[in-house]
């Protein structure tokens, strides 16, 4: 053994009585760690939390009003080298009252198939309006496909206090680039008074159950890349 | 003769053509009565075995499958066979842009990913010609990560080892020291493993707050684990029995072979890319290249144990710069730089609020560049780069070849548990059974790396 003095930088151990016992030092480990605390991890009983960063389920969020904060551009899915995620965007008309996000388009199928995605984070880091997130949670183990193909509904977040589920129109006199500025602050009592009076009658899209429709050839997002 | 056994020659007996006799008899044991085999073979008065070692063993670190030619209790002939654990990674990334190649190459030897995107990204960065530009807090960054990912590799190579040796404790503890590494990672990557964090000109993201701490609040404790591995292994007297001269090879056979890695340091040669190409800024850091004269699997683990030593050294200097060097972590070349600024905020991860103001609500030229950047990724000029960096495991190439678009044309690696597992024969013929074994766990290769 080639002797290089640096090996340890503090050498604190060292002595022909440690020579002596070196042999059987390993006694020594194990009977020291008779009294130490156990380090086994009681899971699922205990669960330790995670980093902050640590890379979990996605969560696609709103804007403080309420409205949906993808505007279906792709871009998730254009970074996604898993190809796990399939977006198809659609226009807002607030004609029809089918207003999800503020500016022109919305994300009107949202999958993120997780027997594919490999945590990376591209999509995160990929999403030009922070509608796309990562959280902590962890737990996502299944026992079967198609249940781990996770639709929008699963996906987006929660609807917090002052905010307004979608669709709705966009707060008065605001435009899409005032959301991004952070000038919205929540949903407004004009919009409030919209959904009341729109309470279950506006046309909005079949909602997105069916994940295997999707999933067709031709219409999987990231074939055709070039 | 039964039906589960047959005196044909066949792929599996055939050994080097001409080595034996054309009406060798060839015992192929593939279900039935074992005491019909055994019948048969006591008949021939021959002790001469093929066995199929793996590649659901135990003890051969994954899916390695070692053909081994008994005559009784020694090994006349070792053979390695792979490919069970290929996942056409290469080849995948030449479908994906160079961002995303990291994501792919980094799970080739999953046990040290760190080590795969820093040798990708550096060949990338030489293909791109900006070596030079990135900046110094990111190689700073990059040489704490990889050498944090050394310690992880080496536990793991220590704790596998012992345990194919029968020594649990080992493993334990092994792995126990190697979480505390892994919740650094997790900190700085929000991954344990795999963790896609090294990227074309610089890294992901800047170091969280409170993580130099964290490392500094480890260190200590790392250090107290590792010597207790050493107090386990280095004088044990049955590991010593089990490992001293056992694998044997010589500088001249590691020449032979291409073995790097601990395997070549093990006979006296200090071979480290480290000190002899630096790259990320090796050269400037303060530390020695351990080295053993034995040639065999206990001056491998000796190296391995001194070398966490080295590399908590470097940590130690890295993170004093981390403290004293602020600044980007990726390239200032806003056409190569992926665009992302992430921040944790209480709906989790993503891009920052004031990233998001920037292209959405103030800068059109932002957001071309980022919807640019993401969609397409860069354009690396037309041209090919070698780079190497000195991996826990030896020396792991990277050769990337650009025909000027946005993806690889081809990305080679020299993985070195692929090119070090040509020496389990050299080392393993003529021993013992059990000391493959102990030469497969000195070699410590990675199935994910060897296979690709």
């Amino acid at each position: 053994m080639a002797d290089n003095g640096n090996r340890r930088p503090d050498p604190d151990k060292g002595g022909s009585f440690k020579d002596l016992f070196a042999p059987v030092a390993g006694f020594g480990v194990t009977f020291a760690t008779m009294f130490r605390k156990v380090q086994t991890e009681e899971y699922p009983e205990q669960k330790r939390p995670t980093q902050l960063r640590f890379h979990g389920r996605h969560q696609l969020n709103r804007h403080p009003d309420g409205l949906e904060k993808c505007v279906g551009c792709e871009l998730c899915a254009w970074a996604c080298p898993a190809d796990a995620i399939l977006v198809e965007g659609a226009n807002n008309d607030d004609a029809a009252g089918e207003r999800f996000s503020p500016g022109e388009r919305y994300g009107r199928v949202y999958q993120i198939n997780y027997l594919r995605c490999i945590f990376c984070g591209l999509c995160i880091e990929a999403c030009p309006t922070r509608a796309l997130t990562m959280t902590n949670e962890y737990e996502l183990a299944d026992d079967n496909r198609a249940d781990l193909i996770f639709t929008k509904d699963q996906l987006l977040a929660p609807v917090l206090s002052g905010m307004l589920p979608a669709p709705h129109p966009m707060v008065e006199g605001m435009d899409e680039r005032d959301y991004y500025l952070g000038k919205v602050t929540g949903a407004t009592p004009a919009q409030q008074e919209w959904v009341e009076r729109h309470d279950g009658d506006t046309t909005v899209d079949e909602p997105d159950t069916l994940p295997v429709e999707h999933q067709e050839a031709g219409q999987h997002a990231g074939e055709g890349r070039p | 003769m039964s039906g589960s056994t047959t005196t044909q020659n066949d792929a599996f007996g055939a050994s080097t053509p001409g080595d034996a006799p054309e009406d060798t008899p060839v015992i192929n044991a593939v279900g039935g009565d074992w005491d019909s085999v055994t019948d048969e073979a006591t008949a021939l008065h021959e002790e001469r075995i093929v066995v199929n070692m793996g590649p659901q063993h135990p003890s051969t670190h994954g899916v390695l499958r070692l053909i081994l030619e008994l005559d009784g209790e020694t090994v006349t002939e070792a053979r390695a066979g792979i490919g069970y654990l290929h996942t056409g990674i290469e080849k995948n990334m030449e479908f994906r842009t160079w961002t995303q190649g990291v994501t792919f190459c980094t799970r080739m030897d999953y046990v040290m990913p760190l080590f795969n995107e820093a040798a990708y990204c550096l060949a990338v960065e030489k293909v791109l010609g900006i070596t030079d530009q990135i900046p110094e807090r990111a190689n700073v960054i990059r040489v704490m990560m990889m050498e944090l990912n050394r310690i992880t590799s080496h536990l793991v190579a220590l704790a596998t080892g012992g345990m194919e040796m029968g020594a649990t404790t080992v493993m334990t503890i092994g792995f126990r020291e190697r979480e505390r590494i892994l919740r650094i990672f997790e900190m700085v990557t929000g991954l344990r493993m795999n963790n896609s964090y090294i990227r074309p000109g610089g890294v992901a993201q800047d170091i969280p707050a409170g993580c130099i701490d964290a490392i500094r609040e480890m260190m200590p404790l790392l250090r107290k684990g590792i010597g207790e591995l050493e107090a386990l292994l280095n004088e044990n007297p049955i590991l010593k029995g089990r490992t001293v001269d056992v694998g044997y090879l010589d500088l001249t056979g590691c020449i032979a072979l291409g073995v790097t890695g601990p395997v070549l340091r093990s006979t006296g040669y200090p071979h480290d890319l480290r000190k002899s190409e630096p790259y990320c800024g090796y050269e400037t850091y303060d530390f020695d290249v351990p080295t053993a004269d034995t040639c065999d699997a206990y001056g491998r683990l000796r190296i391995r144990l001194d070398e966490m030593y080295q590399s908590m050294r470097i940590v130690e200097q890295a993170v004093q710069r981390l403290d004293d060097t602020p600044g980007p972590v990726m390239v200032a070349d806003k056409k190569i730089a992926w665009p992302a600024q992430l921040a944790v905020g209480s709906d989790g991860q993503g891009n920052s609020l004031d990233h998001i103001r920037e292209i959405m609500g103030e800068s059109m030229e932002s957001l071309i560049h980022h919807f640019k950047l993401v969609t397409e990724g860069f354009r690396v000029p037309p041209g090919q780069a070698y780079a190497a960096v000195e991996s826990p495991k030896g020396e792991l190439g990277c050769h990337v070849v650009s025909t000027g678009g946005t993806r690889p044309y081809r990305a080679h690696f020299r993985d070195p548990s692929f090119n070090n597992l040509q020496a389990v024969a050299a080392m393993s013929e003529g021993g013992a059974v059990a000391d493959v074994i102990v030469a497969v766990a000195s070699i410590d290769p990675v199935m994910g790396g060897v296979d690709r």
